[in-house]
């Protein structure tokens, strides 16, 4: 198979094509313009729907109606408008409907700017919408792992009945690299789903509903949705660890910062500094046991975020007091170089006296 | 071997496409490549800029914090990029435009001068491929030919007499630069 060399949002864009996905609604913002655009036309070459919607909130109700006929959907925004999406998602996971949804990360709070940033980690790993729900979140650092992942969305998404979104940033968005894609899936060749809104002639009357009066039949829903968590908690958890075995500080980052942080690693790693990383690929469900188990080993942990410390709650919960967590973040869209993430692991590997004879008895 | 390269300068001069030429080139002779644009609210006549990493390695990361080489197409970006490039890296200028005054003494800096150049071919908006040929005399990344035969994959060569002033212009640019080095 050949490589093409490809922009992020154009990769999303054709590997959701590939993946079986025939719709997709969104509406414009920066930096995605580039999914609805290529969307706009690759759609069309496949037989599929792309509709740009008066609104976010109107682009993921629409997601909701197709994903209630059946097929795979997809919608794409950037932090404001994926704040606007949430009530949907919000519902969608409430009616147990497959969607995916990418969130191209920018900075904020409020408008904020069109640069790449990570501060949407609470509002994609905590639900931004109200309710008892989980969103499945995946975090590529790859071009080749965006296409890779947004299979496993469309896939994630059929098997729990969930919604699952896709967090890139920016930075993913613009870069280009070399991609392989797998064949094309052919949606009709997909399992048929026995749930779905298709005309009740000649079957029982079917029935999609969020709107549960009864306390005890929405808490009988709740608790079926909280063992369908439990399943996906236990089954789904992904991350890459890299080169940790002999580390005596692990950083732990995702999406771009991850890709930034193996920058620095490798630069001081040349000059004889023991580091490693930990990068989860999976936000949600996060994989605290393999990390707090690498924190026993370890004792020292480097949450590096594109944010001003988010995702280092979640190490702390993996870690659990059992190691020292320390956290660097560059908020508001300000692209850290591995300059700077090298001079930081730096600062905190002497600093805690990682290089003395101590800490090596201590790893060993 | 891994080569981190910045290209800068207007909006409109190509530098984008330069990027591009380079990250389609180099994945084509089966390299990791990584190609990223500044993205911002840009404008035409704006600056504009692209980090490409090229390497036999899997590539950390896109950003490059020292470039080993920057490509500067006007004087704006000659006062970004002149200061980033690591110590004893190359610093390419289109001559035609940019200064070559530098505030530093432990680059490579080879002026040539694209823009005049390009004219000369009868085609302006080659000062970018001319740009390209240069880099690869200096840089010695990949052979001219691997360009040539890119270029064909790119917009700069969907028309046959388009492709062949863009072939030609790597072959001028290639040829002033050898002559900058004194290698010729």
């Amino acid at each position: 198979m050949t490589k093409r060399l490809m922009r992020g949002s154009h990769v999303l864009g054709e590997a959701a094509v590939r993946a079986g996905c025939r719709f997709y609604f969104g509406y414009p913002i920066t930096p995605q313009n580039e999914v609805p655009e290529y969307m706009s036309a690759r759609l069309l070459e496949v037989g599929g729907t792309f509709v740009q919607a008066e609104s976010e909130v109107a682009s993921i109700n629409m997601v909701m109606g197709a994903s209630m006929a059946g097929a795979r959907v997809m919608t794409t925004s950037s932090s404001p408008g994926i704040s606007l999406k949430q009530e949907g998602i919000s519902y969608l996971a409430g009616l147990e409907l497959p969607a995916v949804i990418a969130n191209m990360m920018r900075g904020g709070p409020g408008l904020g700017n069109i640069a790449p940033a990570q501060g949407d980690y609470f509002q994609a790993t905590r639900g931004g919408g109200h309710g008892d729900y989980r969103c499945i979140v995946l975090a590529p650092a790859s071009c080749q792992e965006l296409c890779d992942l947004t299979f496993r969305a469309f896939d994630l998404a059929d098997k729990y009945r969930n919604p699952v979104m896709i967090l890139g940033d920016g930075m993913m968005g613009q870069m280009m690299e070399p991609v392989e894609f797998p064949e094309p899936i052919d949606p009709a060749s997909l399992p048929a789903k026995d749930w779905i809104l298709t005309g009740a002639a000649g079957r029982p009357q079917r029935t999609i509903l969020s709107l549960l009066l009864d306390p005890k039949v929405l808490e009988a829903h709740n608790y079926k949705l909280t063992r369908k968590y439990d399943a996906i908690t236990r089954d789904e958890q992904d991350w890459e660890t890299y080169l940790c075995d002999d580390a005596r500080l692990v950083v732990v980052a995702f999406g771009t910062a991850a890709r930034i942080a193996k920058g620095a690693i490798k630069r001081v790693r040349a000059l004889g500094v023991k580091v490693g990383l930990f990068r989860p690929k999976t936000l949600w469900p996060f994989p605290y046991q393999p990390l707090g188990e690498l924190a026993r080993a370890t004792r020292h942990l480097l949450a590096f975020e594109m944010n001003s410390g988010q995702m280092v709650e979640d190490v702390r919960l993996a870690v659990c007091g059992q190691g020292e967590v320390h956290f660097y973040g560059r908020p508001g869209g300000v692209i850290p170089t591995p300059d700077e993430v090298a001079h930081q692991i730096s600062h905190y590997y002497y600093g805690a006296g990682l290089d003395q004879a101590a800490a090596v008895a201590r790893r060993a | 071997m891994t080569l981190k390269s910045v290209f800068a300068g207007f909006g409109g001069q190509g530098v984008l496409m330069m990027g591009y030429l380079l990250a389609l080139t180099a994945m084509r002779r089966g390299k990791n490549v990584t190609y990223l644009p500044a993205y911002g609210a840009e404008v035409r006549g704006g600056t504009a800029n692209c980090t490409v990493v090229v390497s036999d390695e899997e590539i950390a990361s896109p950003v490059a914090s020292n470039p080993d080489v920057a490509v500067v197409m006007n004087n704006p970006s000659l006062m970004k990029f002149s200061n980033l490039v690591r110590s004893g890296g190359t610093l390419l200028v289109n001559s035609s435009l940019v200064e070559t005054k530098l505030g530093r003494a432990d680059l490579n800096l080879v002026p040539v001068p694209v823009s005049d150049l390009a004219h000369e071919l009868g085609e302006d908006r080659s000062a970018n491929v001319v740009m390209m040929g240069a880099f690869v005399a200096v840089t010695g990344l990949l052979d001219l030919d691997a360009f040539k035969e890119a270029l064909a994959e790119t917009n700069l060569g969907k028309k046959p007499k388009v492709l062949e002033l863009n072939r030609k212009a790597l072959e001028v640019g290639a040829a002033a630069a050898r002559r900058a080095l004194g290698k010729e």
